[in-house]
């Protein structure tokens, strides 16, 4: 393995606090007249991509916003309930830029670009201020200022919150942003119409082929520049939080156009998600992280014990979260909170003997009483009954860690530009600022960090440094991949095999949940790569793909995108087998410590791994970025 | 449980649709409704059968994409709830189920359930935003919203713009929703320097688009899954009378 001259990140130098500030003055810019003249393409319309394209069509560019849902408004960042971080120190609880900043790395576990994260730091502070002056109605004192509270892996209160629908309310700001400059004229928005191939013209990104999802047309739209803000890819788990249409389509087929993916099996499993309740179940919900805020995390102490909740005494109860981490406490990271629940039920001693433990507000409604813990949480306590029928001011509620984000994604440069000119990445699709594990509350920091605040500067560096020739869909290139999308949406449509694409899709989820989920093993993971490839090649021959191209029709529309899965599960699984360390969410077996924590090995492995497609049976290269930390010490994570 | 299912089938906006009847088996009491529609459509589908096609995305109740009219009643009988939070729980075997897309003349039927809300975008368009460019804010904490005030613009802020409230109204008005997001911002400070010109505009728009009027029947209330106030039409009322008499 040896670095690659390829994978420069073009940070500026200097010192750690002036570097976005330099990076600004030296960009280039864009003169007002001519912003206008320029096509920039943004796919996405979620936190990242509609805060991007409001911004970019109020700087006078020429924007077209593509969304696979029917409104840009129902993007999956409105599923997002805690909330967002912002080192405003409003609490005057010591909090500043450099200590989010430290946080964030570390959570992380010091696999993440310290100038990224530097940078997301500095700009948290002016989200904050935009999303109350768009209207955002976050939580507020009696004193009319803005509330805060407490999420993991900090020991700070930074978290601003609108009760729990945070990515609502922000989303639904950057949405009237948006629509704002639909009216301008500015944005053309294009909903119901899914991205299925980029289009690369002289090894410049230059376009994207789209299908309508409603008439079934495909069409190439050209432009200078493209982003690409499609969200993550914990769908290939079949289960997880996020919503039925998320997918990796657009940044896996731009992956197949040569960008590369960097640290696929960077996964987070969310350790309070409602479990699993029967073979049916088409997707899991998420307690938010807040809850635990409030909420004790325990499970019986006795191995066997299937004693429902209320039966067990006080004695019985391991509260195992505060005795093991007592100056965190029910505050540790996701992939720390999830590791030690899945080593209470693999110990035998889930919740009344399931894959769970308990989340108990016992003693919160008896501190603050029960109407302070509804004014705060009582929609997701109402969602929590809603799915379970069972109340959770009285029973405690059950809980299961299930996939919920993923930190791996196209990599970037610090510009946010992949390895594609003209091709950039922004929020949860690209691999950005959070390592190998995300701090909650941090989602949503990084995705309208990148849309509001840095993609704006930096596309306009890149078109101002020009060279871009006019191209026209007449462009052999152009009408080549246009073709290539209209050839596999035939191929698939010819399938009668009478398997249906969920079965495959369900198989897929399990395969990568036993082997590539919380707890990764090299015999697993190449076991893993075989099951893939074998099921993968049965989907080609077997599955069934009903009704026609010329149409509405989501059979289709899952088709290509369980095709993908089936491609990106195998990449996901090889990237878990040569990262031979445990990092964050990455836990390899053989090697942890000995009170089984997650054991880095930064002498082999302190890098990221990206890895460049050779064809679809072809093993992809693997390239590195070695990670250099020179604003915070590399040490073993503790949250003891 | 088993149901039998009476389902809305439309090729395509031009087409005219149909009830076709399906057999729900072996239902969970424990399944979401629209599980209860997946298990329905993955026997079709296995028979090389087109699915019912509908809306639905986040399946937690908040991004608003799934509607239905089940029984006549927009998101089914449980109140607050929207479709995809309804469980097989709130039915019994044997009963009998009509499913319809929402319907109204401005929410043109695309397929089967699925629907063309896109005039609720064109009216949110028209001014339901604070104009503010990026970057241009000043400090968070300099201007303090009192309490009540910020609880209760969260209240309306809190639509998630599903259609319920027209599909529910004999009018199709859009009343609800564009009260809501007038009512949301016009009760903060920074809602204020637009207020007037906002609510002529949303008004105008929601007419151009063949929303009905309100006749104060609150039929929306009752279907609203996130249970907005009617208080919100009043509030746009009012907007709308002093906006007019002060020729914007």
């Amino acid at each position: 393995m040896s670095s690659s001259p390829v994978l420069n990140a073009r940070e500026p130098s200097g010192p750690i606090e002036k570097r976005w500030e330099d990076y600004k003055f030296h960009t280039k810019l864009v003169n007002p007249a001519n912003k206008r003249k320029y096509d920039i393409l943004v796919v996405g319309s979620g936190l990242a991509g509609a805060a991007a394209a409001a911004t970019l069509g109020e700087l006078g560019y020429n924007v077209r916003c593509f969304c696979y849902q029917d409104s840009p408004r129902r993007a999956h960042s409105i599923a997002a309930q805690g909330g967002i971080n912002a080192a405003k120190n409003y609490q005057n609880d010591g909090d500043s830029i450099h200590r989010l900043f430290y946080d964030t790395v570390k959570g992380g576990d010091f696999r993440a670009r310290e100038s990224n994260v530097h940078r997301l730091a500095e700009i948290s502070v002016n989200i904050i201020d935009q999303a109350v002056a768009q209207g955002v109605p976050f939580g507020r004192e009696y004193g009319g200022l803005l509330d805060n509270r407490s999420f993991g892996g900090t020991q700070v209160s930074r978290t601003f919150y609108a009760r729990g629908q945070t990515g609502q309310q922000l989303l639904i700001g950057a949405y009237q942003a948006l629509e704002k400059m639909v009216h301008a004229g500015n944005v053309k928005m294009h909903p119901r119409t899914e991205m299925l191939d980029l289009v690369v013209i002289d090894g410049v990104a230059r376009g994207i082929v789209t299908r309508d999802l409603v008439s079934g047309k495909i069409e190439t739209h050209l432009g200078h520049a493209v982003v690409l803000a499609t969200g993550g890819y914990s769908n290939v788990f079949f289960l997880s939080t996020n919503a039925m249409g998320c997918n990796t389509t657009a940044i896996w087929r731009a992956y197949k156009r040569g960008a590369f993916f960097a640290n696929p099996c960077y996964t987070q499993i969310h350790p309070t998600c409602i479990p699993v309740k029967g073979d049916y179940q088409s997707k899991l919900t998420l307690m938010s992280e807040s809850l635990r805020n409030i909420g004790r995390v325990w499970s019986p102490a006795r191995t066997g014990d299937k004693r429902a909740a209320l039966q067990i005494p006080e004695a019985e109860r391991d509260y195992f979260l505060e005795r093991k981490y007592p100056s965190f406490g029910n505050l540790v990271p996701r992939d720390v909170a999830s590791r030690n629940a899945k080593h209470a039920f693999d110990d035998g001693r889930g919740a009344e003997g399931m894959e769970a433990v308990y989340l108990d507000f016992r003693d919160a409604i008896a501190r603050d009483g029960k109407p302070a813990i509804e004014a705060k949480y009582g929609n997701l306590f109402q969602m929590y009954e809603k799915i379970t029928a069972e109340d959770p001011y009285s029973v405690p509620m059950k809980i299961y860690p299930a996939p919920h984000y993923t930190m791996g994604g196209l990599w970037v440069d610090y510009s946010l530009m992949s390895t594609i000119p003209g091709l950039f990445v922004a929020g949860e699709a690209n691999f950005s600022d959070h390592g190998a594990n995300r701090l909650g509350a941090s989602a949503l920091m990084q995705g309208l960090a990148d849309g509001y605040f840095v993609l704006p500067q930096t596309i306009g560096g890149y078109l101002a440094s020009g060279g871009l020739n006019k191209v026209s869909t007449d462009h052999p290139q152009a009408q080549q991949t246009q073709r290539d999308v209209e050839a596999q949406l035939e191929k698939l449509l010819g399938k009668r095999g009478g398997e249906t694409i969920d079965s495959f899709h369900r198989r897929l989820g399990r395969i990568m949940w036993n082997q590539c989920g919380m707890a990764r093993n090299r015999e697993g993971l190449l076991g893993a790569i075989e099951d893939i490839r074998a099921l993968r090649e049965r989907y080609w021959a077997t599955v069934s793909v009903t009704g026609s191209q010329g149409s509405l029709n989501q059979v289709l529309e899952r088709a290509g995108r369980v095709a993908d899965f089936l491609e990106l599960g195998e990449l996901m699984c090889r990237d878990a087998l040569t990262r031979e360390e445990s990092c964050g969410g990455h836990f390899r077996e053989e090697h942890q410590t000995a009170g089984g924590e997650a054991q880095r090995d930064d002498e082999r492995f302190c890098h990221v791994a990206a890895w460049q497609y050779q064809g679809d049976e072809a093993t992809p290269n693997r390239h590195i970025e070695p990670l250099s930390f020179e604003s915070v010490k590399l040490v073993q994570r503790s949250y003891e | 449980m088993n149901l039998t299912l009476h389902v809305w089938r439309q090729a395509d906006r031009r087409s005219g649709g149909a009830f076709a009847t399906y057999e729900a088996r072996d239902i969970s009491e424990h399944m979401s409704f629209l599980e209860m529609l997946d298990v329905v459509n993955e026997g079709l589908e296995a028979r090389g059968e087109a699915p019912i096609a509908f809306d639905h995305d986040c399946r937690e109740g908040i991004c608003g994409a799934c509607s239905l009219q089940i029984n006549g009643v927009p998101h089914g009988p449980d109140k607050g709830t929207t479709t995809c939070q309804l469980h097989m729980r709130s039915f019994r075997d044997g009963d009998t189920l009509v499913i319809e897309p929402f319907r109204a003349k401005p929410f043109p039927v695309l397929r089967d359930l699925v629907v063309d809300r896109g005039a609720f975008d064109r009216i949110i368009e028209a001014g339901g935003y604070i104009s503010v460019r990026t970057g241009q804010a000043q400090d968070a904490n300099s201007t303090p919203v009192n309490k009540q005030d910020a609880d209760e613009a969260f209240s309306y802020a809190a639509c998630i713009g599903c259609g319920a409230c027209v599909a529910a109204c004999k009018n199709a008005s859009a009343s609800l929703f564009t009260a809501a997001k007038i009512s949301h911002l016009g009760l903060l400070p920074q809602g204020q320097p637009e207020r007037h010109q906002r609510v002529l505009s949303m008004v105008a728009q929601m007419d151009l688009e063949g929303f009905g009027s309100c006749t104060n029947q609150y039929e929306c209330e009752a279907a609203c899954p996130k249970e907005i106030s009617v208080s919100a039409i009043a509030r746009m009322n009012r907007d709308f009378v002093v906006a007019s008499l002060r020729g914007r």
